[in-house]
């Protein structure tokens, strides 16, 4: 082992332990804690929130406050800060749910006392993200394609170039060779969409404001890139793709008194973009997901003694490394693999008619 | 589970922001960046083409230029030999026109002495007759100036005569 290695593990030890002392001083002071439920711990955190929670000292909440707009069918618009929230009040007779069917979202009472989802448009957690990375990438792509409009096509130098790099990379193997002729249509929006989505779970992987919210691993989000994608393959489907999924060429007995082929074929339809929904989403929700348990693991060791919880707790820290970069190759993956597979699906729909032999 | 229900702010933030994502980058981002790009790789192909066919060119040229020196030297060489032939023929013709020319020169000069020659000898042979007979003259005149001797002589012709008659 060398020596660089042995002195940063033993100063991450010791850092480790001043933190334990601290934290089990801490539990004595607060008296018995009640044990952290790890289950809550992670949803919490990878589902949306009407505030950004950062941390909290001792009682007090940390958290930058998001504004919140509801239009509630009895008593209209409301736009104000979630810090109104705070404690556990009521504001303009709208509450976060503490439990039940829409347990964390903000509800009203009806006149029957029943608890009703208002519409909510507000600005959460995810969606403060994701309009966040939204403007970064526009940002992005914009200088990059400005730095083009006003210097011409002369070779580039640093960001630009690494960004060109990567552009071309993207468009040459994943777009060009999946969709094959007539590329350059879909290009641009293909193009977009890894880019997104690879903003997106980047971001998710820093831990601190603006990043860290779980924007790719959450369905409603997917659930439209899918829908697009889903409507430029099936407005893209050529006369022969329609003929495919109608009348396939298989035995007559397949299609003719019970349309067995034609159903799976159509079921294939919607079961491609689901996928890739179902994909996306899982991957992203499971990546934070496992950096949480791996997080709480410390918390959770606390009550087992010492030596355990300092063990633990190294194995906790290597392990959130190791996860952390395969984290970063799964942001580029899954960009890849969503952009690949949609690609993919246009390139089918695109199909020409088969040569006779 | 809330996780697998899609949240309808979400739903409607989404649609929004990707929706403007979308169309601010594939309407001004991408396209341009791409067909610059793309510019560019059809403009390195030109150039190495042009740079190829300019290569080629210059060898077509640097081969012609070679082989227009080549004939420039045979002809130079050429010319110099004609030149020299034809100094040598024209020196020679001169020679020879000269030569002709002076023989003729010499030949009319000696013709013509030799007329000359022959006029001053007929004419010196005609005075020395005339001469001559004027002497013989003088020479009778003076010698038959008496009458004797004009009878002498009378005598002296007719015997002579006469001897050559007999």
């Amino acid at each position: 082992m060398s020596g660089k290695l042995k002195i940063f593990l033993l100063l991450l030890s010791a850092f480790i332990l001043t933190f334990h002392q601290v934290r089990a001083s801490d539990a004595v002071a607060a008296g018995k804690e009640e044990p952290l439920n790890v289950r809550e711990f992670i949803l919490e955190h990878i589902s949306d929130s009407y505030e950004w929670h950062i941390t909290t000292i001792g009682d007090k909440l940390v958290s930058i406050p998001l504004p919140v707009i509801v239009y509630s069918k009895i008593s209209g618009w409301h736009v104000f800060m979630s810090s109104e929230f705070h404690g556990g009040h009521a504001h303009e007779g709208l509450f976060i749910a503490r439990e039940g069917e829409y347990k964390g979202k903000i509800v009203e009472l009806d006149t029957a006392g029943k608890e009703i989802k208002p519409f909510d448009i507000s600005i959460t957690k995810n969606v403060f993200s994701l309009l966040f990375s939204s403007v970064l990438l526009i940002i992005i792509i914009m200088s990059v394609a400005r730095s083009y409009k006003k210097e011409g096509f002369a070779p580039k130098k640093g960001f630009v170039a690494a960004m060109e790099m990567f552009i071309i990379s993207v468009n040459d193997d994943i777009i060009k060779p999946c969709i094959g002729k007539d590329y350059k249509r879909y290009a641009p929006y293909l193009l977009t969409v890894f880019f997104f989505i690879f903003i997106n779970n980047l971001l998710g992987l820093i831990p601190l404001f603006p990043g860290g919210a779980n924007v790719t691993g959450n369905i409603a989000i997917t659930f439209i890139l899918a829908l697009c994608t889903f409507f430029i393959v099936n407005l893209s489907g050529s006369k022969e793709y329609w003929k495919e999924i109608l009348w396939p060429e298989v035995p007559l007995w397949l299609k003719l008194p019970v349309p067995l082929m034609p159903a799976i074929e159509l079921v294939g339809i919607f079961t491609k973009p689901f996928a890739l929904m179902i994909r996306l989403f899982a991957n992203m929700l499971a990546g934070h997901s496992i950096i949480l348990g791996l997080t709480a693991l410390i918390f959770v060791t606390v009550s087992m003694g010492q030596a355990m919880n300092i063990s633990m707790t190294v194995v906790s820290v290597v392990f959130s490394v190791f996860i952390g970069l395969v984290e970063l190759l799964v942001a580029y993956i899954q960009a890849y693999i969503f952009t690949m597979l949609s690609a993919v699906f246009i390139g089918l729909a695109r199909v020409e008619p088969h040569r006779k032999h | 589970m809330s996780l697998l229900t899609p949240d309808s702010g979400l739903l409607f933030w989404m649609l929004i922001s990707f929706g403007i994502v979308v169309f601010v980058l594939a309407k001004f981002g991408f396209p341009v960046i791409l067909k610059m790009v793309e510019e560019r790789k059809a403009y390195i192909e030109e150039s190495l083409f042009m740079a190829e066919k300019a290569r080629t060119e210059l060898d077509k040229v640097k081969v012609e230029s070679e082989r227009i020196i080549e004939n420039a030297r045979n002809e130079h060489l050429e010319i110099i030999n004609e030149a020299s032939r034809l100094r040598d023929l024209l020196i020679n013709d001169a020679k020879t026109k000269a030569a002709g020319e002076a023989d003729k020169i010499i030949e009319n000069a000696r013709v013509q002495i030799q007329s000359e020659k022959e006029e001053a000898i007929r004419d010196i042979r005609r005075q020395v007759a005339g001469l001559s007979v004027d002497i013989a003259e003088k020479v009778l005149r003076s010698k038959l100036a008496e009458k004797d001797e004009q009878l002498n002589m009378i005598n002296r012709l007719l015997d002579e005569i006469n001897i050559s008659k007999s």
